[in-house]
């Protein structure tokens, strides 16, 4: 048996998938193989024989290769989630930065917490730049409600923007809501009523 | 006074169900507490969310917990079991591909008969089929694999895939899986995405299955008893809610909301009423007790009933049994009855029971007069004495 690491990657995104690579190449020697899709998952992880599996804990794809935890699963080897006591602290730092690792049996501690520690690092950038993202498209979503709703008070009431946006913000404040709330509200609304 | 948040991971089922209604309905804020619902993308995700306490409680199947206790699955915290939060509510699913051909040999599809039901797919079919379930360690698999070795189809008449419900469409029409087993709404989900045709429903398998559980780690249950018991209280008496006839369309609206299932109310009520569509053709069935939160002290949890999980679990991956004594600390009978003592809900006199022995609406012995247990019959008609030696 060679001394490399063999590091199954379980994930869609290309780019994302590269940059863990990248990151896994620079921290240890080891065989990285990236799986993108999960047809069949559990039987292509398995015919790679890894030591780790590295997967996004938000991805629904991840109960099919909870089999590969069992004695007479598809493995040589039964893996555990990553959760020796020695290492407890690491496994509460992989569910925070969002990944979840599985782990054969018997490897060292000191292997393990190379990679996890980098895995760690990386996936916490990835659900960063995630949440950032989905913040975004939120507050864009929201400002677009606002401006429909802006609209239609200009129109129903012959009033200017600026008026418009202050009858929302002022409604808001009175009913102890946020203006999107109350902008989605009257969107919704006329909607109903129109 | 501010309520105390319990953060909860569930998976956006109908038999999440009570959580989603105690938290709706008022029930977890009249005993001072807030819940904050996390839905997960996966069981994996919900039980380690649980175990390494991101949530404090959780919906779980109810194998899972077992499973740990067993050191399966990767994950050796102690769960708690402190509430069955559901029975039954499964349903077994063929391909269109295996619909036609089940027609063409003139199979009825009565959804009710599992004996006739096993015959007819074993002569349809060349090889072992593939069922896909959501998970390793659940009642999906447990049924499945009763069922076939008690029939037709035999012990290796099957293969059992694990095959996240969303995907199931995909892997049946990719003929990765030829059938399913799988809980609502994602059963009446792929018979109306023209994916597959349902069969049988879980309880034609074993009338009464516990299905999903109220799961805590056994050292938060120990040092917060007192939120627990609220816990606890609230999502029981969201249980007794659920069971009015008269609110399902309430709840289905509830449930279907994005922030929950995410799928219209009818798909909702379906499970909710037990009034299921299994074909594409329009037939209809009526299943009684399809889905039970409260009746039939539906609740409790048998040692009786994990054993019977344990059992299985053995069987299925060859694991070391639980004893007794490790079973009563999974399956909390003690805190079930510490802390639902006070609310009126009725418990029984015993904590297990002859699995499979009632066959009509039976009252028994308990605390507070009577409660009367619902049939809880095998399709074999076989019973299971936890006590056997």
């Amino acid at each position: 048996m060679t001394n490399e690491l063999r590091i199954v990657v379980v994930e869609q995104d290309q780019d994302r998938a590269l940059a863990i690579v990248d990151a896994l190449k620079d921290a240890c020697a080891c065989d990285v193989l990236v799986i993108a899709n999960a047809d069949s998952l559990a039987r292509r992880v398995a015919a790679f024989q890894p030591d780790i599996v590295l997967i996004d804990i938000d991805n629904p794809t991840r109960d099919m290769l909870e089999e590969m935890t069992l004695a007479s699963g598809p493995l040589e080897r039964p893996v555990a989630m990553f959760v020796s006591s020695e290492a407890g602290g690491l496994a509460q730092a992989a569910i925070e930065a969002g990944v979840s690792a599985y782990v054969v049996d018997g490897l060292s501690p000191t292997r393990v917490k190379s990679v996890m520690d980098t895995a760690i690092a990386r996936f916490s950038i990835v659900r960063q730049m995630r949440e950032e993202l989905a913040e975004t498209r939120r507050a864009l979503e929201e400002r677009k409600v606002i401006d429909r709703a802006k609209g239609m008070l200009m129109k129903a009431k012959g009033i200017d923007e600026e008026a418009a946006y202050a009858l929302l913000r002022k409604t808001a404040m009175d009913r102890g809501r946020r203006v999107a709330d109350v902008a989605e509200a009257l969107v919704t609304a006329a909607g109903l009523l129109g | 006074m501010k309520p105390v948040e319990i953060s909860v991971a569930y998976m956006p089922l109908v038999d999440a169900a009570p959580l989603i209604i105690a938290q709706e309905m008022g029930f977890a804020q009249s005993e001072g507490i807030a819940l904050n619902l996390i839905a997960a993308p996966s069981w994996s995700s919900v039980r380690d969310m649980l175990a390494f306490g991101r949530v404090d409680a959780a919906h779980l199947l109810s194998p899972v917990p077992i499973a740990s206790a067993m050191r399966m699955g990767g994950v050796s915290t102690q769960i708690s079991a402190v509430s069955v939060l559901s029975v039954n509510g499964n349903v077994i699913g063929v391909s269109r591909a295996l619909e036609a051909k089940l027609r063409d040999a003139g199979y009825p599809f009565d959804f009710a008969d599992p004996v006739a039901a096993s015959a007819a797919l074993a002569a349809v079919s060349d090889g072992p089929l593939t069922f896909g379930v959501p998970f390793p360690f659940s009642m999906h698999v447990a049924l499945l694999r009763y069922w076939a070795e008690g029939t037709s189809l035999g012990r290796d008449g099957i293969r059992i895939r694990t095959v996240p419900p969303p995907l199931m469409a995909n892997a049946l029409a990719a003929g990765d899986v030829d059938a399913f087993c799988v809980g609502e709404p994602w059963g009446s989900v792929a018979m109306e995405t023209g994916a597959g045709a349902l069969i049988l429903p879980g309880r034609a398998i074993w009338n009464f299955a516990p299905e999903k559980v109220l799961s805590v780690r056994t050292d938060w249950a120990e040092t917060e008893p007192d939120l627990l018991g609220r816990l606890m209280r609230a999502v029981w008496r969201a249980g007794r809610w659920l069971s009015h006839p008269d609110v399902k369309a309430t709840a289905s609206d509830l449930l279907s909301r994005k922030a929950y299932l995410d799928v219209s109310a009818e798909l909702i009520d379906r499970a909710l009423s037990g009034h299921l569509s299994i074909t594409h053709r329009g037939d209809h069935r009526a299943v009684p007790g399809f889905l039970e939160f409260y009746a039939g002290a539906a609740t409790f949890p048998w040692r009786s009933q994990a054993k019977w999980i344990m059992e299985r679990l053995v069987q299925e991956h060859g694991a070391e049994p639980l004893s007794d004594a490790q079973i009563a600390r999974v399956f909390r009978t003690d805190l079930h009855r510490r802390h639902l003592a006070s609310v009126g809900c009725d418990l029984p006199g015993a904590s297990s029971k002859v699995e499979g022995a009632i066959l009509a609406p039976t009252a028994v012995a308990s605390a507070a007069g009577e409660i009367t247990l619902h049939p809880d019959r095998f399709f074999d008609g076989k019973v299971f004495d936890p006590d056997r030696l």
